[in-house]
């Protein structure tokens, strides 16, 4: 009688605190729930939105992955302590993240995550780490080189990267001038014949995600004519690969007879252009005007601001005002935001300094929202107010410029910060 | 800060000379005026030819363009930051840890009166406190492996 009861006694007292485990387990293997900071973080965003700060004071924070568990992986464009990606989790689900680990001795700006392995860049290289089952890097110390010997000029250095479904990876190669010329942004010098740098630079690449030591000989020059990309993603709606090009700068400190100082602060279009195998955006030889909606040629090819460019080369598929510096793309594919964000895209414009001395522009998020891999409407600021100033008259009195962009397995949206190191959260909930 | 005083009062006069010497337009008093540097055609020049890259606080711009705030080069050997201007600057400098990804182009086709003004307004703003650089200076730098 008595053994009777205790047999299913403590089967159920096992059962119970079997799936007591099970739920704690699985509590802590999803991510924290959004909670807004009551100050919104510091950010404008529009209603029914809200944001946190997760962490603060990481160093150059740059491009940013989140696990399916929430956990963080951050790109440093500088090495702090030696190490240049940090690992971060909320392990007490207070909403803020804790650094657990950093790794990778090298700085750089380019991180993402595809089936099982995270791919990190330094400037001139691509790095793989496999992942176990809760993504975590295995051996952090010993990743794959997949890419090497890419060139890194002093400018336009980064390389940002995306993976595709078919195992490609995808890596801007920044061009190492502003417009190819015979000196660099000198004045009225002019760009530098078939702009020879384009075979290595000026373009996206395509490399296998699985063989080692890839470089020029056996990547692919996907598409080329684009100045410099930092903010990329694959849209899986469509399959297809889109960038963002960081547009030439100088047009009036270099050519002063041709633009003032107004027109080159206005001048050119920060683009972003739907790439297919083979594309040429142009890049030296035009850029768009988006006031005369056209490709201009270049001054340093014989342009004057009026002369139309060759039409062989791609059109943009969204333009948006000049120099504010495009260092982020994502597709939108989460489920926590309204319907119309699904699917459009953000932007997370760092912010411009070529405008001076005209007010700057950018520091700020933006949305364009999209159906079947087309603009469905013009863009809009999402979240803006992380400069903490009214306008922006002088870059370095921002107090923190968006960077970096990544959706968290919640449908949240993180975004990092590489003035402090601030990483932002932002949520929406239909409750107000 | 009397020293400065003194610089200023100094420019002032050079400039009111100037000035004097257009309207009467006498030759010798016009070469004599022509060799003192005037910060205020410097400003002028420094918004034409600088203030995009440096900034509007001679702050510059993180990463891409270095600060022209009490740094060496702009309270060092005018030599050195003549030669800056004149041939420009491609190397990785250093300012307070920080390195800087754009080049600086030779602006060498400013005349020796205009670098020495630019620089002497430089040299002389955003905190900066140096002597002034003159033109004699700038057209010696210039002679050198010409
Ligand atoms: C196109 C952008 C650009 C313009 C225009 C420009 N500079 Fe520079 N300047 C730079 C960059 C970039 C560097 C650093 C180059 C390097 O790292 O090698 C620099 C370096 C310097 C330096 C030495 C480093 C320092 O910060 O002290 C001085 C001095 C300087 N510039 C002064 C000037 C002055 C004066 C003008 C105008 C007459 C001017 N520059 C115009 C971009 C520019």
């Amino acid at each position: 009688m008595r053994n009777k009861t205790i047999i299913p006694l403590s089967i159920t007292c096992l059962l119970l605190v079997g799936s007591l485990c099970a739920f704690m387990y699985k509590r802590n293997a999803e991510i924290t729930p959004f909670k807004a900071d009551t100050d919104q973080a510091g950010l404008k965003l529009p209603t029914g939105f809200g944001a946190s700060k997760v962490v603060d004071n990481m160093g150059k924070a740059r491009h940013i992955v989140l696990t399916k568990d929430g956990s963080v992986y951050v790109k440093l464009m500088r090495v702090v302590n030696g190490k240049g990606i940090l690992f971060l989790q909320d392990k007490d689900k207070d909403g803020k993240y804790e650094v657990q680990t950093a790794f990778g001795n090298y700085g750089g700006t380019g991180i993402t995550i595809k089936n099982g392995y995270l791919y990190a860049s330094s400037d001139k290289e691509v790095f793989r780490y496999q992942l176990n089952d809760q993504e975590q890097v295995i051996d952090p110390a010993n990743p794959k080189k997949i890419v090497t010997g890419l060139l890194a000029g002093k400018q336009h250095q980064t390389k940002s990267i995306v993976l595709d479904n078919e195992n490609n990876i995808y890596v801007n190669i920044g061009a190492p001038t502003n417009s190819c010329q015979e000196n660099d942004r000198g004045v009225e010098s002019k760009g530098k014949a078939g702009c020879p740098i384009l075979d290595s630079a000026g373009g996206i690449w395509q490399f296998k995600a699985n063989q080692l030591n890839q470089s020029y000989h056996n990547g692919i020059r996907y598409a080329t004519g684009i100045r410099n990309v930092m903010g990329l993603d694959w849209n899986t709606e469509n399959n297809t690969l889109y960038v963002m090009q960081h547009g030439r700068d100088n047009l009036n400190s270099s050519w002063p007879k041709l633009f003032n100082e107004k027109q080159s602060a206005e001048t050119p279009a920060e683009v972003m252009y739907m790439v297919k195998k083979g594309d040429n955006a142009g890049w030296p030889y035009i850029y768009y005007d988006s006031a005369l909606q056209k490709k201009i040629l270049a001054p340093e090819y014989g342009g004057d601001g009026k002369k139309e460019g060759s039409s062989a080369y791609i059109n943009p598929i969204a333009d948006f005002p000049a120099h504010m510096a495009p260092n982020a793309l994502l597709f939108y594919t989460g489920n926590m935001f309204p319907a119309r964000y699904k699917n459009g895209a953000f932007i997370a414009f760092h912010g411009s300094w070529n405008r001076a001395p005209e007010k700057q522009a950018g520091y700020f998020v933006v949305f364009v929202p999209f159906t079947n891999g087309k603009p469905s409407g013009k863009w809009e600021v999402f979240a803006d107010g992380f400069s903490g100033l009214d306008a922006v008259m002088v870059p370095r009195e921002a107090q923190h410029r968006p960077c970096g962009l990544a959706q968290a397995p919640d449908g949240s949206l993180f975004v990092t910060d590489d003035v402090k190191g601030t990483v932002y959260r932002i949520g929406y909930s239909s409750k107000k | 800060m009397k020293q400065k005083i003194a610089c200023i009062t100094f420019l002032l006069i050079g400039l009111l000379t100037n000035l004097n010497a257009q309207t009467k337009k006498t030759a010798p008093a016009k070469a004599t005026a022509k060799t003192q540097p005037s910060l205020t055609n410097g400003k002028l020049l420094y918004k034409k030819h600088c203030l995009v890259c440096h900034q509007l606080d001679g702050g510059g711009v993180m990463g891409l363009n270095p600060p022209l705030i009490k740094t060496d080069y702009v309270l060092g050997d005018p030599k050195r930051l003549i030669n800056i201007l004149l041939k420009g600057l491609n190397e990785d400098i250093e300012i307070d840890g920080e390195t800087y990804a754009n080049p600086m182009p030779a602006l060498g086709h400013l005349s020796d009166q205009e670098v020495a003004d630019v620089l002497s307004f430089v040299r002389n703003s955003f905190g900066n406190e140096a002597s002034v650089i003159t033109s004699a200076q700038v057209k010696a730098v210039r002679a050198v492996k010409k």
